[in-house]
C-alpha cells in the first residue's frame, strides 16, 4: 500500500479472529485500530473532523484548531494538523500522564490544563470557554460533531462488511459514542438483524469524584437508539480480558479493548450459536504501560490500585 | 434483597453508605424503597417517578434502558448500580 502522505494512510485495519477466547460455537473477531498511523481508531475521526471542516469552509488555511482531549484524538489531530499546516491546542485534565503530554508536545500541539477534579468534563468546559472567547479558533468538538460518527459509518463499518459479510453483532466502547453510532447504523442498514452492544467503562470513584449527577454529560454524537444493550465493565474485568488477549491470542491491546472483548464474550450467551461477533480494539497497549496495567503481579490488586487513573 | 451501589456524589444522602440493601422485585420497586428510606435521594434520582436522563441504572452490569426499564426484574442478590453519565476519558 502506497500513500502520498501519512494523512492518507488511515483505515483498512486488520480484522483478526480470536479462536482461543471465543466461547465454543461462536467466533469473535477483533478490528485492530492500533494499526492506524498514530496508533488508534482516532486517526479515522481526526481525518473526518478536519476533512469535513475544510469541505464546509469551517477551517481556513493556517487557522488554529482547539479540542478537549488528553488522548488518542489529540495525538491523531496533532499529526493531521501538522501535515496540513494547522496549529493545534489540546485541553486536558492536569493529571494527564507525562507520556501523553510529551507525545502531544512532540507533535507540535500546545497544551492547556483543566482542573483534575473535573475530569474530561472539565476539559470540555474550558475548551468551550476558550472557543467562545476567541472567534479565530476552530473547535471540531468530537463529542458533538457528526463527522465523528460519519468516519465510522463511511470507513470502519464498510471494512467490517467487506471482511465479514455475515457479521451478527458488533461491540464497541462507549466514549464519545461515535464508534457504536456510526458503525452500528451502517451495519444495521446492511442487515437489520445485526445487534450492537456498547461496552461502558466503569470508572473508579476518583474519576467520578464528587461530580454532580446534574452535570452528567451525554455526548450529542451518541445515538442511544442504535444500541441493543449497554454493559458496563469494571477495571478488573477489562484488565483481565486485556491480559488474556495478549497471553492467549498474542494481541497487546489497551484496556478499552479488554472491556469490549469481555462484553463480546458475554453477549455470545444471548446470540444464536454460530454467531460472528466483531469487537473493536481502539488502540494497542503500549501507551498504558506507565499506568502499571500490565505490570507483573496480582491483577486484582493492580486493578484496585489503578482504577482511578486507568481510563482517564 | 438487592444491593444498590451508591455513587460518591449521592453518599451524603445515604449516611455515607456506598452499598445499601433494598427489597424489591423490579428496579422501580427497589428505587421506590430506596428513596423511601433516603428521601433526599428522590429529586436526585427520579423525575415524575422515572429515572432521570443523566442517571444510568444497571442491573448486574446491564443498562435497564435496554432491558425493561423500571420494570426490569431484580433477581435475588442482584447488584444495582447508579452511575452518572460521563464523557469518555482517553478517547
Amino acid at each position: 500500500m502506497r500513500f502520498a502522505d501519512i494523512s492518507q494512510a488511515v483505515g483498512r485495519t486488520p480484522l483478526v479472529g480470536l479462536p482461543r477466547l471465543s466461547p465454543p460455537g461462536y467466533e469473535i473477531f477483533l478490528k485492530l485500530e492500533g494499526h492506524n498511523p498514530t496508533g488508534s481508531v482516532k486517526d479515522r475521526v481526526a481525518s473526518f473532523l478536519i476533512r469535513e471542516a475544510e469541505r464546509y469552509g469551517h477551517l481556513q488555511p493556517g487557522q488554529r484548531v482547539l479540542e478537549p482531549t488528553s488522548g488518542n484524538t489529540g495525538i491523531a489531530l496533532a499529526a493531521i494538523c501538522r501535515v496540513r499546516g494547522y496549529p493545534l491546542t489540546c485541553v486536558m485534565p492536569e493529571n494527564t500522564s507525562e507520556e501523553r503530554k510529551q507525545t502531544l508536545t512532540m507533535f507540535g500541539a500546545e497544551i492547556v490544563l483543566s482542573p483534575a477534579t473535573e475530569g474530561s468534563n472539565g476539559s470540555v468546559r474550558v475548551a468551550r470557554e476558550m472557543a467562545a472567547a476567541d472567534p479565530e479558533v476552530f473547535m471540531p468538538f468530537q463529542y458533538g460533531n457528526t463527522a465523528n460518527a460519519l468516519a465510522h459509518h463511511e470507513t470502519t463499518a464498510p471494512e467490517i462488511i467487506a471482511d465479514l459479510p455475515d457479521v451478527t453483532a458488533f461491540v464497541g466502547g462507549l466514549g464519545t459514542g461515535g464508534t457504536v453510532t456510526g458503525v452500528g447504523k451502517r451495519l444495521k442498514r446492511w442487515n437489520p438483524d445485526v445487534k450492537v452492544y456498547a461496552a461502558e467503562p466503569e470508572y473508579g470513584d476518583l474519576v467520578y469524584g464528587l461530580r454532580n449527577l446534574d452535570e452528567g454529560y451525554v455526548p450529542e454524537v451518541l445515538d442511544l437508539d442504535v444500541l441493543d444493550g449497554r454493559i458496563k465493565v469494571d477495571s478488573l474485568r477489562a484488565l483481565e480480558a486485556a491480559r488474556r488477549l495478549v497471553a492467549e491470542e498474542g494481541i497487546f491491546a489497551g484496556v478499552s479493548t479488554g472491556a469490549s472483548v469481555a462484553v463480546a464474550i458475554r453477549v455470545c450467551a444471548r446470540l444464536p450459536e454460530g454467531s460472528k461477533v466483531v469487537a473493536l480494539s481502539p488502540d494497542g497497549g503500549w501507551k498504558y504501560l506507565s499506568t502499571g496495567a500490565y505490570a507483573p503481579g496480582d491483577v486484582k490488586e493492580i486493578a484496585t490500585a489503578i482504577s482511578g487513573t486507568l481510563w482517564a | 434483597m438487592a444491593v444498590v451501589r451508591i455513587p460518591t456524589v449521592l453518599r451524603p444522602h445515604t449516611g455515607g453508605e456506598a452499598r445499601v440493601e433494598v427489597d424489591g422485585a423490579t428496579v422501580g420497586e427497589v428505587l421506590t424503597a430506596l428513596v423511601a428510606d433516603n428521601p433526599a435521594l428522590a429529586e436526585r434520582l427520579l423525575e415524575d417517578g422515572k429515572v432521570r436522563g443523566y442517571v444510568n441504572v444497571f442491573v448486574d452490569d446491564e443498562d435497564i434502558r435496554y432491558l425493561d426499564g423500571e420494570g426490569t426484574a431484580v433477581p435475588a442478590g442482584a447488584e444495582i448500580s447508579i452511575m452518572p453519565a460521563v464523557a469518555g476519558g482517553a478517547r
